[in-house]
């Protein structure tokens, strides 16, 4: 009996303790994002004073790099309604296909919202509701060595087909004086969604639309889509590794980083990785917009936002967190970390950003007219259409069926799925 | 009254009563094989036969064969076949899944065969190789998938640069990119891994073979080879028979080493594959169901005509 006493007199203690004190009731918040460059260690970082003002502690969970196997665990962990994540990392496109599960936060980041861009507010609002607020932004960007073109003179190519000859003149004489590793470009050519990516500039430039327009029509199979792919498909062993048909992002990156490419197509993180101490391309390269195929430059619409899960049982402080990483500050520290392109406007002017990161100012008219991959019109579908899209892309390009063949089985293909509507 | 009456007429028989205990002991181990792979493989079977999605799953209609097969109008007056079964995409995966099956196991056995007369002979060390030779199988596939990744790599992978250096290639090779070789670089891996739990299996057959039988062999001078055919192989045919089973259905459903080495490469998908990104990426629950009880069938046909054709002794009666 007094044993008892004393042990629920000293619980009720601890209660008091707790209740007491709001600011020491620290939450543990989940945080999944993909491990891509330095993101992890960076947002560390960057939640380092949320943290401290708030006395919340933030565990990040590492997904894999390819964006396709990230959203498939999240489409699990969702689809169990897991309350071990709080808030999850989303790209551009899963809005549409992810929007029931997540916290709609167009109340909670009224005041947030108008400091962003309007058309990154609209990609991640379905049916009036805001599922996720933008983190940061992403367009491509044709990084090219400056020492090598100035050493053979050449000028940055401004089109596909200037890009294909510069970067087969330099190769052959850089190899013909003993570098025998050296590529022309390297891209992402693996069969996941960053194929899609790449596709979808050298379609779109070459003015053959963007696989399915906005109204639903499937636009894939013109003669100008034919064209560009047959030109990226002359890359593959001559400008461009063999290998490049399994490279995503960071692959690429190995290559250019190492000093082994002399174009690479990738997205700005890779800015300030390649000006990194480590880099052997240090202080030697520049970036520009990625060529024209006759119809104008074209970069797809990348960019990371982050939602709150509705199964979260700490959703009060994983809301304060993702207002944090989209406000202001967050973005900043983001921009500046990770040369990542900020969605708030003001900050494309900010001095320090300016100065640290030349590249984002500089990048907001490509992200500007950047071309948004189809995921609005086709909705839940768009997974199946991509993984058609890059499936035939990969095809066209390891040799199995030529272009026209595969890109009209493709639209066979879209038909049949969209059926009588998206 | 009193007098007790015979045993025999009491009760059950003592075979009776055996039984019953027998029963009992094995009830929960039934019980348990029910729950985890009774009770999922009829759910799998169930949602087949539906319109399930992974967001709906309890909700899902009954829409019968049509994940399989079913035969649709179009506005126009056409009709056309949709559902798995006449997906080129599904059928692409089962002849990839077949080679891949046929060509590995066969490539293990013969090296399993190998490396366990091996290490069935005497020599000095002989428990060290033994430990030794079964690392790879005990290093967890996605470890040592990545880890034949990065030797493979085109850029800076390690074979590439023996190849090389060897003059056997004259241009670096992007194994698992290339389609041509991505299927032989997953073969690789999977063999590499794999023969050794064949060569285990079949050392525990050898070392069951009496040995008098090989010295009155040699007695009588039959020469070794022959010895190899016609005492060796008879006498352990059981022991690989079973060997070969276990394989043929861990290769069936072969998952992980594609799903790493070779992502969502057409030339490698594998019937585990393509059903895991049917109900995942895709969202099409019931379609990826679909495919799954499809490959439960298969394995189902394949190891019964294994079974029957080989006259393999499972219950281990026979001696």
């Amino acid at each position: 009996m007094k044993i008892n006493g004393i042990r629920s007199g000293l619980s009720a203690l601890a209660i008091l303790a707790a209740t007491s004190a709001p600011a020491a009731w620290a939450e543990e918040l989940s945080y999944v994002s993909g491990a891509v460059g330095n993101a992890i260690e960076n947002f560390k970082k960057t939640v380092k004073p949320w943290e401290d003002a708030t006395g919340h502690t933030v565990t990040i969970v590492p997904m894999p790099a390819s964006t396709s196997d990230q959203f498939a665990q999240y489409r699990l962990w969702l689809a169990a309604g897991t309350a071990d994540i709080d808030l999850y990392q989303t790209d551009v496109i899963w809005a549409p296909q992810l929007a029931d599960h997540f916290v709609d936060l167009t109340e909670a980041a009224k005041d947030l919202i108008p400091q962003h861009f309007e058309s990154v507010i609209a990609s991640q609002t379905v049916d009036g509701k805001l599922v996720a607020l933008p983190l940061f932004t992403d367009a491509p960007a044709l990084y090219y060595r400056s020492d090598l073109l100035e050493k053979h003179g050449k000028a940055v190519p401004e089109t596909w087909a200037d890009l294909t000859r510069v970067a087969q003149e330099i190769q052959e004489a850089e190899r013909a004086e003993g570098n025998a590793d050296l590529w022309g470009y390297v891209w992402q050519g693996n069969a996941y969604e960053g194929l899609t990516c790449n596709a979808l500039e050298w379609v779109k430039s070459a003015g053959g639309g963007q696989i399915v327009e906005p109204d639903g029509t499937i636009s894939i199979n013109n003669e100008n889509a034919v064209r560009a792919l047959e030109v990226a498909k002359e890359w593959v062993g001559t400008i461009s590794p063999p290998g490049v048909m399994s490279y995503m992002e960071e692959e690429a990156r190995g290559v250019w980083q190492t000093g082994n490419a002399v174009f690479m197509r990738n997205w700005p993180y890779a800015f300030s990785l390649s000006n990194g101490d480590d880099s052997a391309v240090k202080g030697k390269f520049d970036v520009a917009p990625l060529p024209s195929g006759g119809e104008g430059s074209a970069a797809t619409l990348g960019g990371w936002n982050v939602a709150v899960s509705k199964y979260s049982t700490k959703q009060e402080a994983a809301i304060s967190l993702a207002l944090y990483l989209a406000g202001i500050e967050g973005q900043k520290a983001t921009a500046l970390n990770n040369s990542n392109l900020p969605t708030i406007t003001a900050l494309f002017d900010d001095p320090e950003i300016a100065q640290q990161v030349p590249l984002i100012p500089r990048w907001k008219p490509v992200f500007e007219q950047a071309v948004p991959r189809p995921s609005a019109p086709t909705k839940g579908k768009y997974n199946e259409v991509s993984a058609r899209f890059w499936s035939a892309v990969h095809q066209t390009l390891s040799g199995d069926g030529s272009a026209a063949e595969n890109l009209e089985l493709l639209e066979l293909d879209l038909d049949d799925l969209k059926g009588s509507g998206w | 009254m009193t007098t007790p009456s015979l045993g025999r007429a009491a009760g059950p028989s003592l075979q009776q009563r055996r039984q019953k205990a027998a029963f009992w002991f094995l009830a929960p181990m039934l019980i348990a094989l029910f729950c985890v792979a009774a009770w999922p493989l009829l759910r799998t079977i169930w949602f087949s036969f539906t319109d399930a999605t992974l967001s709906n799953l309890y909700d899902a209609k009954w829409i019968g064969f049509d994940n399989y097969l079913q035969v649709r109008t179009l506005s126009s007056g056409r009709t056309v076949l949709r559902g798995t079964l006449v997906d080129p995409a599904w059928w692409n995966a089962v002849w990839n899944t077949v080679r891949f099956s046929l060509v590995s196991v066969a490539f293990e056995t013969v090296f399993g065969l190998i490396v366990a007369l091996v290490m069935n002979a005497q020599f000095r060390g002989r428990a060290l190789v033994r430990a030794a030779i079964l690392i790879p199988w005990a290093i967890p596939t996605i470890v040592s998938a990545k880890m034949w990744g990065w030797m493979l790599n085109d850029q800076f992978g390690i074979i590439n640069d023996i190849l090389l250096n060897l003059g056997i290639i004259s241009q670096k090779i992007a194994w698992t990119a290339n389609i041509e070789t991505a299927m032989t670089a997953v073969l690789i891996v999977d063999i590499w891994k794999t023969t050794p739990f064949m060569a285990l299996l079949i050392l525990a057959g050898l070392q069951m073979v009496p040995r008098d039988i090989y010295e009155a062999a040699r007695i009588d001078g039959v020469h070794p080879v022959k010895v190899f055919f016609r005492v060796t192989l008879p006498l352990i045919k059981p022991a690989l028979m079973v060997a070969v089973i276990f394989r043929i259905l861990d290769a069936l459903r072969i998952f992980d080493l594609v799903y790493v080495l070779t992502p969502n490469s057409a030339a490698t998908k594998t019937m585990s594959v393509i059903s895991r990104e049917n109900m995942i990426d895709f969202d099409k629950f019931a379609y990826g169901a679909a495919q799954s009880t499809l490959l439960f069938a298969i394995i189902a046909v394949f190891v019964s005509l294994y079974i029957w054709l080989g006259r393999v002794d499972l219950s281990g009666d026979r001696s």
